[in-house]
């Protein structure tokens, strides 16, 4: 190769391992350095270092290794300049000089531990949702604060100060850098998943006005499932929700019309679904049933897998998708658990018998504000011919919704039995 | 690194948790070195609000704030990070009924002296 090709490579092989490695590296600098923003200067420093000495040298073998070196040592580097960091571990300095060579302590396996401290500690509970999501996208996934603002529909100032408020808590208030213990494994992990699910689902019922861009925070989360399964793959509830996700997902094409319109469930073409995410959720969701201490994302990821493998609706398993439900709301009650059982309990026994379980909900006075149960409770009357009560619940619906997509559906169905 | 954990609570749910199980923690954390001190509150109407304004002493009675959750005692511990501080707060009794607000001590007098 010659110098003058190299130099033109060289910027775009260090593109490329900036989009694939530079939030492993980061993972590893914060560790080392114990500090974000010490450690984000010094990804970049590092980078930089690799940009002027690999067209001399040659690419390392260990190019993650190196680069961690490196950060590391720039950063040592810089805090004996302006002796600002007063607390740093001294033994993390170089003593051999200026030239990045690779220790031991970068080995793959710690870096793995690595990438789940920064998880951990971007998801920790003492952080607020909103800073939690922020945080990871920005942090754990390498998202610009203005690509996170654009997604959540926010200002860019908002994200930004999030960010700032969320890395001052961990450090001010000292969020140690640590893989939970097992006696907090359980909520840890939860809060983990809970915000890839926000993530997720933010991208996947986003408004119509700004899908494409929306759909990335589905990508994102699904990339950060795929992660978190690498990392864990022992643990049920990770493969659980990323099953969950690509089987959500998988109906993507088959949702909505060219105008943004919804399509239910058993009105979707399912050839437009994706037989290559649904064969991977479907794997993972059998694996974590296997396991013990599956939760509630595995078993809605195995109702949704019973969905993907129907040719179509009537020929669904319901009782499956009954006796799933059954399982869920046992081990995680709530009345939208309960209202999702009462469609599937339709299906399987016909429509007077979710009508009367939806009915049950209302007269405990859960649900009186979620459009779904008025869309539900609607459907059950369409089916049982009786118009006037079905009129009258989709008018409910309207009062409570608030997605465009969703009150255009509703207004289309109130329209087609008020032309009858 | 230090916190401070400060117990609030309902004053009727006091009688919810005996005496005894709160020294019973207390002493516990004060053998394994983590409590630096600790104290119960008397209720809140004995408690006088103190302001000075324009060199003015101002007194009133009753707290800064009226809540629902009254500050009932505090911790003030010694704890490695915030998960650890976590863990300790949440074995003291009250918390089973009323909630701890776990705050980071700022070290004042240290940064004082560095800079």
């Amino acid at each position: 190769m010659s110098s003058n090709q190299s130099e033109k490579t060289f910027p775009e092989l260090l593109d490329i391992l900036y989009r694939n490695e530079s939030r492993r590296v980061l993972a590893t600098l914060i560790r080392l350095l114990g500090d974000f923003d010490l450690a984000e200067e010094a990804l970049h420093d590092a980078f930089k270092a690799a940009l002027e000495q690999w067209p001399q040298d040659g690419i390392p073998d260990n190019p993650v290794a190196w680069l961690i070196s490196a950060g590391r040592f720039k950063a040592i580097d810089k805090i004996r300049k302006y002796s600002r960091f007063s607390t740093l571990d001294e033994t993390t300095t170089d003593p051999t000089g200026d030239r990045v060579t690779v220790t031991e302590d970068d080995q793959d396996e710690s870096i793995k531990d690595d990438q789940l401290r920064l998880i951990f500690t971007c998801c920790h509970p003492s952080l607020s949702s909103e800073a939690r999501i922020a945080l990871t996208l920005r942090v754990v996934c390498g998202l610009t604060t203005e690509e996170i603002a654009h997604a959540f529909l926010i200002a860019p100032k908002t994200v930004a100060q999030r960010i700032v408020r969320a890395k001052a808590k961990i450090r001010d208030a000292r969020i140690p850098y640590i893989v939970p213990e097992p006696a907090q494994w359980l909520q840890r992990i939860d809060s983990v998943l809970q915000v890839i699910y926000l993530v997720f689902n933010e991208g996947y019922s986003a408004s119509s006005g700004s899908e494409l861009i929306r759909c990335d925070l589905s990508a994102e989360a699904i990339r950060l499932g795929r992660l978190l399964s690498d990392l864990l793959p022992k643990e049920p509830e990770v493969s659980g929700l990323l099953a969950l996700m690509l089987l959500q997902d998988s109906r993507r094409a088959a949702r909505t019309t060219e105008s943004g319109d919804l399509i239910l469930l058993e009105e979707q073409d399912r050839s437009l679904w994706n037989r290559d995410q649904i064969s991977d959720g479907v794997k993972l969701v059998r694996q974590a049933l296997r396991a013990s201490g599956f939760g509630a994302y595995t078993l809605q990821a195995a109702i949704a897998a019973v969905h993907a493998e129907s040719p179509n609706a009537n020929n669904t398993d319901w009782a499956e998708i009954v006796g799933l439900y059954d399982v869920l709301l046992h081990i995680h009650p709530s009345p939208v658990v309960e209202l999702n059982r009462a469609v599937a309990i339709a299906m399987r026994d016909g429509p007077e018998f979710g009508l009367k379980l939806v009915n049950g909900l209302l007269d405990q006075g859960k649900l009186k504000d979620y459009h779904l149960l008025y869309a539900a409770k609607a459907d059950f009357h369409r089916r049982l011919h009786q118009p006037e009560q079905a009129i009258a619940a989709y008018q409910q619906a309207l009062t409570l919704v608030r997605q465009t997509p969703e009150r255009r559906f509703l207004e289309r169905r109130l329209a087609e039995l008020q032309n009858k | 690194m230090k916190y401070l954990c400060l117990v609030y609570m309902e004053e009727k749910l006091l009688e919810a948790i005996p005496d005894s199980d709160c020294l019973a923690y207390d002493e516990s954390i004060r053998a394994t070195g983590h409590c630096l001190a600790s104290e119960a509150l008397q209720p809140v109407h004995t408690a006088t609000t103190v302001r000075v304004r324009e060199g003015r002493v101002n007194i009133t009675d009753g707290p800064f704030a009226e809540t629902k959750e009254q500050l009932a005692g505090f911790y003030l511990i010694e704890a490695r990070h915030l998960d650890e501080a976590i863990q300790l707060a949440a074995r003291i009794p009250p918390a089973q009924v009323g909630s701890i607000e776990i705050r980071p001590i700022r070290p004042i007098r240290e940064m004082a002296k560095s800079g």
